[in-house]
């Protein structure tokens, strides 16, 4: 358990971190989700000690480590550009935590090979990091700091560095990977996508200050502010109102509560069709189905009848 | 001529560009450093290997070349710990007025050598102001070697520890490593390529340095003589194949130096 308190920091006259409260449960992935700038990254390394905050507390586990040094949080720390020990074997990288609390060789090659083993690297022991790929690079990272049987795990961009296509294999192998070793675990994301993805509670940090925190479908159905929900995911203007495109329904003639609309554009995206429309002068879009749009008939210049589903739940742009 | 034969030539064959390229650097080295050092180790051989060893065992020659690379192994030494920490002052440390020491580093460079020794006898010498007086002493040899040799750890060390890693630092923090413990795991072993590299050139350019030493040793022969002050008496005695096997078995030791340090280096990339 984490609980971070009413914490401030500003580099220099500019404030990073304003009033800042968090409760990490333990045992769960919590995603720290937002904008560069937004504090996401200092708010992390304020948890792990490699920055002080100004004023507020860090509780760990019940202990308070707000003025604790790093050494002694008993903290994982996993970075974007992954840190790695250039000069040391990838076993000597990830049996390096072990080597400085003196374990016998025994138990610390036992330990370094099972690690090894749960990211997939037990045949790379004898490499250099340069030898290795991004993303090998990454899960050695990770199980040097697992290696130590962290408290908390901490991430900041893990998968920043990454391609896409090995992104999306890490997340799903971070999750599975979370599932099996259940340390209490915080990584920083600017990727709603991957939040949503991997995490089992979202915190949405914008301008220093935390925004929203909840489950992934809580703050994606339920965004406190027009900025969360833009943040989350695509939306569209009708009616002044923001809506989730997913959430439109079209009809070919009117129905109770439904407003005029003139198909612009039509885009078919494999079985997603994107469905321009103008509504009053302003344009909208809906997402539609391909079904949807082949029962309809729709043609650019059709004029079709559109209103929000009953389980979407537009938010007044005020 | 066959096909295949055609496509094997070819392939051994330079672009123009690289062809250009390396016979220019080989000519200009040959001009410059090979022809020039062949010929003293070939004048140096003059009277036959007897000779030569005759001529850097005379009990002068000896007492130079032992009090030179003792002098220098002691400066490599010295300067290697004091660079290096220079370089991490300025690197790491902010201060008021650091541009003007970064300037400095080089000023031992730029200096004329009899000048960098004018100044230190005027500082150290007889009427030191400091009321150090280290003339005439192999203090002061050292003391001149150190001078002119101290740019080089830290102009080798500087560049890696800008380049340097800082997030590795702190990896090793949050794996519970002490500072002295991240220093001597994480930091040293990262720099130690560039600080054997500038210990090896502080190294032979000590064992070659004539101009600062010549007026703070007051060249008293067995006791404060260096090697290239020595093989400037030979030349003034007339005895140039005696001044040349002196120059050659410095060489000898340069090349050991510089070989002993890449080996060094190969094998710590090895171990890692």
């Amino acid at each position: 358990m984490i609980q971070v308190r009413d914490v401030n920091k500003s580099f220099g006259v500019t404030p990073v971190l304003r009033d800042i409260n968090v409760d990490v449960v333990s045992g769960s992935l919590t995603a720290l989700l937002g904008p560069s700038g937004g504090g996401k990254s200092t708010l992390l390394r304020v948890i792990a000690g490699l920055e002080t905050p100004d004023t507020g507390s860090v509780v760990i586990s019940g202990v308070d480590a707000t003025r604790m040094a790093p050494q002694k949080r008993n903290v994982g720390f996993v970075f974007q550009h992954y840190a790695a020990f250039k000069h040391l074997s990838v076993f000597r990288n990830v049996a390096f935590g072990l080597e400085i609390r003196k374990r016998p060789k025994t138990e610390i090659r036992k330990r370094v090979m099972e690690l090894l083993e749960l990211v997939h690297l037990e045949s790379f022991a004898e490499r250099y990091p340069s030898q290795l790929s991004g993303g090998q690079r990454q899960r050695m990272a990770l199980a040097r700091a697992l290696a130590v049987e962290p408290q908390v795990l901490l991430l900041d961009e893990p998968f920043g560095a990454l391609d896409a296509q090995v992104r999306k294999e890490l997340r799903a192998w971070l999750r599975r990977l979370h599932d099996e070793v259940h340390v209490t675990t915080v990584f920083v994301t600017h990727d709603q996508e991957e939040a949503i993805e991997v995490a089992d509670t979202i915190v949405v940090l914008a301008g220093g200050e935390v925004v929203q925190s909840g489950t992934p479908a809580e703050v994606y159905d339920n965004p406190a502010n027009p900025f969360v929900m833009r943040f989350l995911g695509p939306v569209t203007e009708l009616d002044g109102h923001l809506v989730r495109p997913h959430d439109l329904e079209l009809f070919s003639a009117a129905e109770p509560g439904t407003v005029p609309a003139t198909v612009a554009r039509i885009t078919r995206l494999g079985f997603e069709v994107r469905v321009e429309l103008e509504v009053g002068g302003g344009e909208v879009w809906a997402q539609a189905t391909r079904n949807t749009v082949d029962r309809l008939g729709l043609r650019p210049g059709d004029t079709v009848h559109v209103r929000p589903s009953e389980a979407a739940k537009p938010l007044a742009l005020v | 001529m066959t096909a295949t034969a055609v496509r094997g030539r070819a392939r051994t064959r330079f672009p123009t560009g690289t062809a250009l390229g390396l016979g220019s650097a080989v000519l200009y080295l040959s001009l410059i450093v090979l022809i020039p050092l062949a010929f003293v180790a070939w004048k140096s051989l003059e009277e036959g290997p007897g000779g030569f060893w005759a001529s850097v065992t005379t009990p002068d020659a000896w007492a130079a070349l032992t009090l030179t690379i003792g002098a220098s192994i002691l400066v490599a030494l010295i300067n290697l710990v004091m660079g290096t920490l220079i370089a991490w002052v300025l690197v790491r440390d902010r201060f008021p007025g650091k541009g003007v020491v970064d300037t400095l580093i080089d000023l031992p460079f730029a200096l004329p050598t009899i000048v960098a020794g004018l100044v230190l006898l005027a500082l150290y010498g007889p009427d030191s102001p400091l009321g150090v007086n280290l003339a005439y002493t192999r203090a002061g040899v050292v003391l001149a070697l150190l001078f002119v040799t101290l740019p080089f750890v830290v102009r080798t060390v500087q560049p890696v520890l800008i380049e340097l890693d800082q997030d590795m630092e702190q990896a090793a923090a949050s794996l519970g490593a002490s500072n002295l413990q991240t220093f001597r795991r994480i930091i040293l072993p990262n720099l130690m390529p560039a600080m054997l590299s500038g210990m090896a050139l502080a190294f032979t350019r000590s064992i070659a340095e004539f101009g600062s030493t010549v007026l703070i040793s007051g060249n008293l022969p067995f006791k404060t003589q260096v090697a290239a002050v020595n093989i400037f008496s030979q030349i003034e005695g007339d005895n140039l194949s005696g001044a040349a096997a002196i120059s050659t078995l410095l060489l000898i030791v340069a090349l050991v130096a510089l070989i002993a340090v890449d080996l060094l280096q190969r094998w710590g990339r090895h171990r890692g």
